[in-house]
């Protein structure tokens, strides 16, 4: 499978995707410039951690101009598979080719910490090799994470299945303590209606070399891509 | 080949007056009339000013810094350049070092603290290494104190605002509170890079006709004087009117900035480099052309300006954020400009190396500054000032002791900021980016992997402000102790040092006595460690309305490992372990946590046997090399039990049961001097006694699967209790006070 890890100005976690794609699970992945117009042919697109630009703005308000993230648009739109991780995730819905948006954590602080999120809905392509209700550890390492959308947009999505995690406790239950930034509905992560655009906050590439770094359960979501690009 | 250089019509006449309020004594006034043969223009005045201020010229401390070992076998080099630089092996260069950025992040916490980072970490990829790791050394008054919390905010906020961003892991450190610090806090900043060996960069011009070439952030107002002036003074009431010579930061362009470096510099055409720091444009042209014993000329009107309309004066020595001066092969700009435009960053030639040995500067046509560079560099004043110890201990000895319950007492420590957990603190700190850490915040040191390599890197930071106190040469040996114990407690051989020393006012002899028997202790230890002191930063002034901080020598310590699977964590692993204590010496409540809650009467640092502190490391790296320990940690702030607490911290909810200590005060809360705290198999105890001899190794008790921390018949503690006492230690504090 050949995968595309778009790198913006300001991107941080950029090697570490590419890190993870190649030498963690032997995948075929190159870093795309964001001023590149072509993807080169990719399977999955992976927008990374950081901060592009800066963010002095709004997070992602000035990636989603770069030159890449038209033809990013497109390949969304021909059914291709666009992955967003913080950052990422963050650039997806200014774009709005996720719904809802990211803001400052209920905190005001920048967080860095193991979190656990529950998989809502197993059935899609990031989350197929996981249990519905199976419970992740992930790194989360954001200030603006904190999800929110109009309640009548959330109730839509919740029907629709595009909340594919949800911040909980270690045991899988829902509790404020649990929700680390102040998320709506203690969503950290969703899907497009269509189910190819996938963004989420905690770090998946972080979490892909077992007790070496920050635990193994991020490899269920890679696995799962490249399952479903088969 | 040039005319006199003269001032700027408007410009302010030069005399004693003026130099006096640039900061330059009489003398120094006179030293400059003597290079010059004439009066300085005002923009050269400047010049000298900031050069031969405390923070640029190490005027009163150089002499003593000569005293310390900077070589070794792992030595790569010379000094001199931006930061010391080590082999680790496998053809890895580690570059490190540690600076102060007291005195603005005091004035504006948020950007002092974020300038700061990003200084250092310049100063780290400047050399050709990737910035890989930072660390930071954090000093405040007391938590009452009303400016502490706005302080700690804010510093903690721009440590994290700008080593997040740029995507730097912050990956250990250290936070003290003490009233010692109400009127100048401390903030140290640490960071380490990585480069092939071989590929590592100069900082010394060579190449007359050589194009010298401006990258970065334009040139504003702000910072004039900053870290150069304000570092060099104590407060005074009039401090916080200098906030607007502080810094502002952008982490995107640093960012922007490393990447675009270390690619340039792949193109072999970048001859040196060096950022512009204190005294920015001014100190960075004077010292590459000084290190390659050449001269240099600048045109100010080519550099690029914020805001039009900055005299010579402002250009030369702004001290804005996030600029690099290159010195780069005639011929080849083209091809090094190409890359930082692919990166929207412009490089710009401003100016050439020349052969006279002149340091010049053309404003509108008019040499504005013409100065022999040796005058700003090697040349620069020279200080032996007096030291004498002062007339009574800096701090008397303890009041007698009230002599809580150990139980009291133990819950009292777990809740004090200075002994509880700092995850407030290192939460806010990105901690992982990069991929390499395997232990980050809240162990006893660091941990990186270096990737396709089995060798690994562990790093500390560690000062003990109270036992310099008692005896600064003393507080200084103990320092450098802990920081191998630390390392060593990792399975990483300690391998260098770096140090950032804090000290008060050096024109007063008490001070500079401080300053120079820490230099001493320093060495002291460094030697007997056989480490090398690859890099360092001297901070004086740290002194409000003639009110000193506690002298504060920091240390940073890198250490190495050969196999990295080898290394070691703070937590006990598994039940029936037998849990075991090495000491170099009988324990003591001097500079503990428990002497300033409750006193503890006679408060001498007892010596320290280097020998045995040694014999310490060594056993311990043997027995991490031969698989025998399953946890190591050293007992720091709160002594044994808060030690073995945090061993029982880990995700296994395990306990302790102790059965084999005396259960005094001494023994459950002294800090000094070294301890550790080993778990082991107990078939492997003998072997343990084997390789520590002649030290003691005590076995104090078993690890137990109940999570339970019993001491004799003394107490049976909940260990979740306790635990929770330790994480709420700084954010009730915070909530309430």
């Amino acid at each position: 499978m050949k995968w595309g890890v778009v790198r913006f100005p300001g991107s941080l976690d950029d090697d570490d995707a590419l890190y993870a794609l190649r030498e963690v699970l032997g995948q075929d992945a190159r870093m795309l410039w964001h001023k590149e117009e072509t993807l080169g042919g990719v399977h999955c697109i992976v927008l990374p951690g950081g901060f592009s630009y800066g963010d002095y703005l709004r997070s992602g308000a000035i990636a989603r101009f770069s030159p890449i993230m038209r033809s990013i648009a497109k390949f969304a739109d021909d059914g291709g598979l666009v992955l967003g991780i913080c950052n990422g995730f963050q650039i997806l819905c200014e774009a709005h080719l996720l719904p809802g948006a990211l803001t400052r954590n209920r905190s005001l602080a920048f967080i860095c910490e193991q979190v656990t999120i529950r998989v809502e809905n197993a059935r899609t392509p990031l989350t197929r090799a996981t249990r519905a209700g199976e419970v992740l550890r992930i790194p989360i390492k954001h200030g603006e994470g904190c999800y929110v959308a109009p309640e009548s947009e959330l109730r839509a999505m919740e029907e629709r299945g595009q909340v594919l995690f949800r911040y909980v406790a270690p045991d899988g239950g829902l509790s404020e303590a649990a929700n680390p930034n102040g998320s709506m509905r203690a969503i950290a992560g969703v899907a497009n209606e269509r189910f190819n655009v996938f963004g989420l906050m905690p770090h998946p590439e972080h979490a892909v070399e077992g007790e070496l770094t920050g635990g193994a359960d991020g490899l269920k979501l890679f696995h799962s891509l490249i399952e479903a690009a088969r | 080949m040039s005319a006199t250089p003269a001032s700027l019509p408007g410009e302010p006449a030069v005399d004693q007056a003026l130099a006096r309020a640039h900061g330059l004594s009489a003398d120094e006034y006179a030293a400059v009339l003597a290079r010059l043969g004439r009066v300085p223009t005002f923009t050269e005045l400047g010049v000298f000013a900031v050069m031969w201020s405390e923070h640029c010229s190490y005027k009163s401390s150089r002499k003593h810094l000569r005293m310390l070992p900077m070589t070794g076998p792992r030595v790569v080099g010379g000094p001199g350049e931006n930061a010391g630089a080590l082999e680790i092996g496998d053809g890895w260069v580690a570059v490190f070092k540690i600076e102060s950025h007291n005195h603005p992040s005091y004035v504006e916490p948020y950007q002092g603290a974020a300038t700061g980072v990003g200084g250092i970490i310049r100063d780290i990829f400047t050399m050709g290494a990737r910035p890989v790791a930072s660390m930071n050394s954090l000093k405040f008054g007391a938590l009452d104190h009303p400016r502490t919390r706005y302080l700690l905010s804010g510093v903690v906020g721009g440590i994290g605002g700008y080593g997040n961003c740029v995507g730097v892991p912050t990956v250990a450190g250290e936070v003290m509170f003490d009233a010692a610090y109400n009127g100048n806090i401390l903030v140290n900043a640490f960071c380490l890079g990585l480069a092939r060996k071989g590929e590592l960069q100069s900082a010394r011009a060579h190449g007359v006709g050589n194009p010298v070439i401006y990258v970065g952030s334009a040139t504003g107002r702000d910072g004039i004087h900053g870290a150069s002036l304000l570092a060099s003074a104590e407060f005074d009431a009039a401090s916080a009117a200098k906030r607007p010579t502080v810094q502002v930061g952008d982490p995107f362009a640093e960012k922007l900035l490393i990447e675009a470096c270390l690619e340039a510099m792949k193109t072999g055409a970048i001859v040196a480099i060096q950022d512009m720091g204190a005294a920015g444009l001014t100190s960075s042209s004077s010292e590459m052309a000084g290190r390659g014993g050449l001269g240099i000329e600048l045109d100010l009107d080519r550099i690029p300006l914020r805001e039009p309309g900055l005299t010579p004066y402002e250009i030369l020595l702004s001290e804005s954020q996030e600029r690099m001066l290159l010195v780069v092969e005639k011929g080849r700009e083209a091809e090094v400009a190409a890359v930082f435009e692919k990166w929207d960053l412009h490089a710009l030639v401003v100016g050439r190396i020349t052969d006279d040995g002149r340091w010049r500067a053309r404003y509108r046509g008019q040499v504005v500054a013409d100065i022999p560079v040796k005058a700003l560099s090697s040349e620069a004043p020279l200080y032996d000032r007096p030291a004498a110890p002062p007339a009574a201990p800096l701090r008397a000895a303890d009041a007698p002791a009230r002599a809580p319950a150990p139980r009291e007492a133990l819950r009292a420590l777990l809740a004090s900021p200075n002994v509880g957990s700092k995850r407030w603190v290192f939460r806010q700190y990105d901690a992982i980016v990069q991929s390499n850490t395997l232990a980050g915040p809240g162990g006893d040191a660091a941990v990186l992997r270096i990737k396709g390599s089995r060798r690994g890197l562990a790093l500390t930071v560690d000062s003990n402000p109270r036992a310099c106190a008692l005896d600064p040469y003393l507080g200084t040996v103990a320092t450098v102790c802990e920081a191998a114990r630390n390392l060593a407690c990792t399975g990483a051989r300690p391998a260098g040092i770096t140090n950032c020393l804090n000290y008060g006012n050096p024109e007063r002899a008490e001070i500079m006595w401080q300053f120079r028997r820490g230099v001493e202790g320093l060495r002291d230890a460094a030697i007997a460690f056989e480490l090398p002191v690859v890099s360092g930063n001297v901070s004086f002034y740290n002194e409000t309305a003639g009110r000193a901080i506690l002298p504060t020598p920091t240390i940073a310590m890198v250490g190495i490992f050969e196999e990295i699977g080898q290394r070691l964590a703070i937590h006990f692993r598994r039940p029936g372990d037998c849990i075991v204590i090495i000491r170099t010496a009988a324990p003591s409540m001097a500079a503990s946590e428990y002497a300033a809650l409750f006193g503890a009467g006679d408060a001498r640092l007892a010596p320290i046997d280097l020998n045995r502190e040694r014999r310490l490391i060594e056993g311990l790296l043997k027995a991490a090399e031969r698989r025998l320990l399953n946890s190591a940690h050293d007992v720091a702030d709160g002594g044994l039990l808060v030690g073995l607490l945090e061993a029982c911290f880990g995700d296994h909810a395990l306990g302790a049961h102790l059965d084999g200590v005396d259960g005094s005060p001494d023994e459950l809360f002294g800090e000094g001097p070294s301890t550790v705290i080993i778990s082991a198999a107990a078939d492997k105890v003998d072997a343990l006694r084997e390789i520590f001899a002649p030290l003691e190794v005590r076995v104090i008790g078993r690890v137990t699967s109940q999570p339970r921390l019993i001491v004799g018949t003394l107490f049976d503690e909940s260990i979740n209790e306790l635990r929770l006492l330790y994480d709420q230690a700084l954010p009730r504090r915070l909530e309430l006070t």
